[in-house]
């Protein structure tokens, strides 16, 4: 039977069937992305709204003009940072959902150092430092949880999450709050601010801070012993443990290393956003900034080069899901939705032979149908 | 010195025990089985939705049935993926909890109110009053679901089937189980009992639906299961250990003298949770395949 088979798969579909295997990640990317869209757009229809016009709308908003990439890229860049915060940890082998909260903790921290008084650029990179740290502290909890008692990191990241968000609230109400205006903190003095990258849109340099992230995790994860730990950790623990690799050792460092991401995620989102430089009570600017970050790893492949393009295509969705709000009328949260359903299809591992099984169950659904209408 | 407040606390805590025990319970049986749903939050959260569109169209008991339909569904999807599909857990229940906020924020600002949805009060399930004062009937069913599981597991067969899906999931294929579709069941029936919780918190509880209606409870849930070792009557327990310092939080809140800001009352239950979790490990034991698809050499 199974020589049968492959005789009658011509020589051509083998082929490009190797070549898709070999494309895996990024199709497999690319298809999870698709299918997102896709049922987006199923549920508008049922809701009554109209996907085209949604759809042209985002896509307009998002890469129309340059001032839709530049927001789109602006949007992006706390993703990037978040993403990699998620990306180290699944590579070291552990699901740390914290970002979130450390995003908070790292915005907290930008916005205290706002109080000194410094020298341009030097305020700037005291207050990076600042809230990385904030982030990296933030990550301990968590880490010092799975390493003395083993507590698994999904369960205590997301309670440090809420305890992250009620602290913020606090601290927005009480503590950085800007005496003229109780709705939201003091603003970043411009000694500490990014300047803004091209004028008129919400791109600041604080993308630069982001690349450089990257970059630095790429060398880090690609070309250090610490880096070789980690991800030796993460493949295979037991052979790691073997091989003498102090996998406490490494699994702290992942997580501090996240750390640090979430909090200069969090310092780049109120020094780098035009026009307030403050965090807004009931800080809408910084929810999700995490929980988005995840879906930029997962559909980047958890590799640096890949979360920086994912990066921008998530930015693009919401950069373009305000436009597609304004001119179609379809709630931004539409854009969450097709996230979710997004990195749902990004778990499934071999979502090719999936596909292939779904249309192949399809063709024989058809033909059974064809041959009962004859 | 007044002392009604203690049974205002035994009453609060007894509703928050309701969402926590039935979703715990319910990731119990999953994790029986081998599966391990960290989108529990968000079938809460969706369920909530549903049981209020689903009451008010039909009143409490659609309400009630609506929710564990929306709970069976998602999971049906989740398990269908972990099993059939050799997916990764973690990522699935992440997206499942990306999906649900997004799509109940959309909901609600497609009723018409963003952010929030009252419930009619037809549409509630009437409480009873008792003398600790009124309490929602499905107070006892989070009593009873407990004590009904645990004869399950320990005493029937099917139980043992679960278990062993769990456990040596290639024993169990050789013996003739179908691995798959069991852990399938397991986890579907999990999303039931979450999305009766769900629905609870909408139409019984709160009578209203928000965005974060959920607020972690789903993740405490999960807490609590790894408390309880996969004992539903420890489960039961648990499920009133946070439930009470949900309470606690409420009624510090209400205090008038106002001793603690709000902000720092609110994070009592999470915190909690942590410390609870951090001192149960160690005396617990998971199945040996928790959270690893099924795949036959």
């Amino acid at each position: 039977m199974s020589r049968d088979m492959t005789e009658t798969v011509p020589q051509k579909e083998k082929l490009v069937h190797r070549t898709l295997t070999g494309l895996n990640p990024a199709i497999e990317s690319l298809l999870a992305a698709a299918v997102g869209l896709i049922i987006g757009a199923i549920l508008m229809l049922v809701w009554g709204y109209n996907p085209w016009k949604a759809y042209a709308a985002l896509l307009q908003g998002a890469y129309g003009d340059a001032y839709g990439w530049a927001s789109s890229a602006a949007r992006g860049v706390p993703l990037i940072l978040t993403a990699l915060t998620f990306s180290i940890c699944v590579r070291a082998g552990m699901t740390n959902i914290g970002a979130e909260g450390q995003v908070y903790m790292g915005a907290v921290a930008a916005v205290a150092v706002g109080y000194f008084t410094l020298p341009a650029g030097l305020h700037l990179i005291v207050g990076l430092i600042f809230a990385m740290i904030a982030g990296a502290i933030w990550s301990l909890g968590p880490a010092i949880l799975r390493l003395t008692r083993g507590v698994n990191e999904v369960i205590s990241t997301i309670m440090f999450n809420w305890i992250a968000r009620f602290l913020t609230f606090y601290m927005v109400a009480f503590v950085l709050v800007d005496p003229m205006r109780g709705e939201k903190t003091i603003s970043i003095p411009v000694s500490a601010r990014f300047p803004v990258l091209i004028r008129g849109t919400d791109l600041s340099w604080s993308i630069f801070a982001a690349v450089a992230f990257a970059i630095v995790i790429y060398f880090v994860l690609w070309h250090t012993v610490t880096g070789y730990e980690v991800r030796a950790a993460g493949l295979n623990p037991s052979a790691a443990r073997y091989g003498g690799i102090k996998s406490k050792r490494t699994m702290l460092m992942a997580f501090v290393l996240g750390g640090l991401g979430a909090g200069l995620a969090g310092a780049t989102i109120v020094m780098g956003n035009p026009p307030t430089y403050a965090i807004i009570s009931g800080m809408p600017q910084l929810l999700n900034a995490g929980f988005d970050g995840m879906a930029v790893a997962m559909v980047g492949r958890n590799h640096p080069i890949g979360i920086l393009i994912a990066a921008l295509f998530f930015g693009g969705l919401t950069a373009g899901g305000r436009t597609m709000q304004f001119t179609a009328g379809v709630p931004l949260e539409m854009v969450r939705v097709v996230e979710g359903v997004i990195v749902l299809t990004m778990a499934i591992p071999e979502l090719i032979r999936v596909f292939r099984v779904m249309r192949s169950s399809w063709d024989r659904l058809m033909s059974v149908l064809r041959r009962r209408s004859a | 010195m007044n002392w009604s407040f203690l049974t205002d606390l035994l009453r609060i805590s007894l509703h928050a025990m309701v969402p926590i025990t039935l979703t715990a319970v319910g990731e119990i049986v999953g994790e029986t089985a081998g599966l391990f749903n960290i989108g529990l939050e968000g079938i809460i959260l969706i369920s909530a939705l549903a049981g209020a569109l689903g009451a008010e169209a039909g009143g409490p008991m659609v309400g009630l049935l609506a929710g564990m339909l929306v709970g069976a569904l998602i999971s049906l999807i989740f398990s269908i993926i972990n099993t059939y599909w050799k997916g990764d857990q973690m990522i699935t229940g992440i997206g499942i909890n990306l999906f649900a906020a997004g799509f109940v924020a959309f909901g609600l600002i497609r009723l018409g109110s963003p952010g929030f949805h009252s419930v009619t009060r037809t549409a509630q399930i009437a409480k009873i009053q008792t003398p600790i004062g009124s309490l929602s009937p499905m107070i006892f069913v989070a009593l009873v679901v407990p004590f009904i599981i645990h004869w399950f597991l320990k005493r029937t067969r099917a139980g043992l089937i679960l278990k062993a899906a769990g456990e040596n999931p290639e024993a169990a294929d050789v013996a003739g189980i179908n691995v798959n579709l069991v852990r399938l069941l397991a986890t579907t029936f999990g999303g039931v009992l979450a999305g009766l919780g769900g629905a609870y918190m909408s139409i019984a509880w709160f009578g209203s639906v928000t965005k974060d209606i959920s607020a972690g409870r789903g993740f405490i849930a999960l807490a609590t299961v790894v408390f309880s070792g996969l004992n539903p009557l420890l489960a039961l327990l648990g499920g009133f250990i946070f439930g009470f310092f949900q309470s606690l939080a409420t009624w510090i809140k209400t205090l008038p003298s106002k001793p603690i800001p709000w902000q720092f009352v609110e994070m009592l239950p999470y915190i909690v949770t942590l410390l609870v979790v951090a001192g149960a490990i160690g005396r617990v034991r998971f199945p040996k395949e928790l959270g690893k698809p099924y795949k036959r050499e």
